[in-house]
């Protein structure tokens, strides 16, 4: 884990969550993009969030880790309420959490092992071999011992996700979000993510909220599954169970005919 | 738009632009620990435009010499025309010059560059490894550019004035030892300021207040970003067009503020 341990912030919640939505209302102009979501992500789950495009997947997990502010409701992460949060305590509380993004968003003039090092160079006083030792383990972790000094334009879409999450992991996060975590890659390599997901969360046993329209991502990694549609919460579910569901909503969204 | 919202934009632009101004202000105490980021911005903006900064002032010198030779030599002046070529490029064109052309290299590289950061998630993946984006990214451009800047100025002021040589001997008559002569002693008024004569350092401080602005006008434009290649697009337009239009409201305060006030 962290250097530092994470200090729970002054909202009481429950011991077994370490994120909450309540109420939470987000618009964009005349877009509500979500509608009174209400959910707690429970420590050391692994959480996966479905739905259609559009209804807020991506903006749940931008609010969970403070790059958007909720209009009204409340976003509270380790007893933190988002909204209320100095910049400092979010400074710390991110040095907890790690985040992927769709695309990877390695910096484009560092390369691999310059991108996965960067949050250690810039936030903690390591020496360079330390570091250096750190780099080796993550992309070892994420079965790419052989690119330190390839740049993210030189590889494939695929290895510029794997580096993203040995960058979101390089220090050793407690929470990690996973923003589509397979789009755009072909089933092999999206496979090889799942499984690359699931071990790092059996290995370094974190908590885990990934979205995804896959249901072979369901199957791989989660614990837990919800489906987002209008911005709200339609189905809650363990993942046997979420798949053979009979909620109209779910059926349709897997493409099974409800009737 | 309407002429309200129009006004209400520009506001907020300049705002979000002063605001920048204060952060990278502040970030300055960086500076040692940015020193590698420091050194390569230095280097991207001395070498991306040092050549056209030289051919733009050859020839800009040229032509001024050419235009005034020909009035001056209306009144059998022509030997005069060292001290013209002389003060204009270090008072007005040199400065000038190298903003003009900082501005539509320089600005609308680094505007591209952060634009196409901010669109692609790399901004918002540096917030979220609680990276500094003013002290990472804004800081070390800022800087960079605004000590280049004089820098640049000084070499279009050189070659300017070589330029307008050329054409003094090829199409007035005038000699080169003449022409520097006059150059030379056009350069050293009486005013002083750490050993430099007045038109040289009012230059060089023009040229540093040219490079500072642009410089923040470019990290704006492109740090507000937004919607893909298309938003890309418009902070590069924006950067050049507001780089250039503060670049010339700005000359003339500076321009008051030394010969005037």
């Amino acid at each position: 884990m962290s250097e530092t341990k994470l200090e729970s912030g002054p909202v009481e919640l429950p011991e077994d969550v370490c994120i909450r939505f309540a109420d939470v209302h987000k618009s964009f102009g005349p877009k509500t993009v979500l509608s009174g979501l209400d959910l707690d992500v429970r420590r050391g789950e692994a959480l996966v969030i479905m739905g259609p495009s559009g209804t807020g997947k991506s903006v749940t997990l931008r609010h969970a880790i403070g790059l958007m502010k909720a209009d009204s409701g409340q976003v509270i992460v380790e007893g933190h309420d988002m909204a209320k949060i100095s910049s400092e305590a979010l400074f710390a509380l991110r040095r907890h959490m790690g985040y992927l993004f769709q695309e990877g968003a390695l910096i484009n003039w560092l390369s691999v092992a310059e991108n996965v090092a960067l949050p250690l160079v810039e936030n903690t006083d390591l020496s360079r071999s330390e570091i250096d030792d750190r780099v080796r383990e993550k992309l070892d972790l994420v079965h790419l011992p052989n690119v330190w000094d390839e740049l993210p334009g030189e590889i494939s879409g695929g290895m510029k996700k794997r580096v993203g999450l040995a960058r979101a992991l390089i220090s050793e996060p407690e929470i990690i979000l996973y923003d589509e975590p397979n789009a755009g890659l072909d089933p092999e390599i999206s496979s090889s993510i799942n499984e690359l997901m699931d071990e790092v969360q059996e290995s370094l046993g974190i908590t885990s909220i990934i979205i995804t329209h896959l249901v072979s991502c369901v199957r791989a990694v989660a614990d837990r599954v919800i489906m987002l549609d209008a911005g709200s919460v339609v189905a809650d579910l363990p993942p046997d169970e979420f798949l053979a569901t009979d909620n109209e909503r779910v059926m349709r969204f897997l493409g099974k005919d409800p009737d | 738009m309407n002429v309200f919202q129009g006004v209400q934009r520009l506001a907020a632009e300049i705002g979000f632009s002063v605001q920048l101004l204060l952060l990278t202000i502040g970030r300055l105490v960086h500076v040692p620990k940015r020193r590698v980021q420091l050194a390569a911005q230095l280097y991207g903006a001395g070498n991306k435009v040092l050549h056209v900064v030289l051919l733009v002032s050859f020839v800009m010198g040229m032509v001024i010499s050419l235009q005034t030779g020909i009035v001056l030599a209306q009144y059998g002046q022509q030997d005069q025309i060292g001290i013209v070529v002389a003060v204009t490029m270090a008072r007005e064109m040199g400065p000038f010059i190298t903003a003009i052309i900082l501005a539509a290299t320089v600005a609308s590289a680094i505007a591209a560059e952060i634009g196409t950061m901010s669109v692609s998630d790399e901004l918002a993946a540096l917030e979220v490894l609680s990276i500094d984006r003013t002290s990472y990214l804004v800081m070390p451009r800022v800087v960079a550019i605004t000590l280049m800047a004089p820098l640049l100025t000084i070499f279009a002021d050189s070659v300017g004035i070589v330029g307008g040589a050329f054409v003094a001997r090829s199409q007035l008559g005038v000699s080169p030892a003449l022409y520097f002569d006059s150059a030379i002693e056009a350069l050293q008024t009486p005013a002083q300021l750490i050993g430099l004569p007045k038109d040289v350092y009012g230059g060089l401080v023009k040229s540093m207040a040219f490079g500072l602005t642009v410089s923040i006008i470019a990290c704006a434009s492109g740090l507000r970003a937004r919607g893909g290649a298309l938003g890309v697009g418009n902070a590069t337009r924006s950067a050049v067009r507001d780089s250039i239009i503060a670049i010339i409201v700005l000359n003339y305060f500076l321009t008051w503020l030394f010969y005037q006030a």
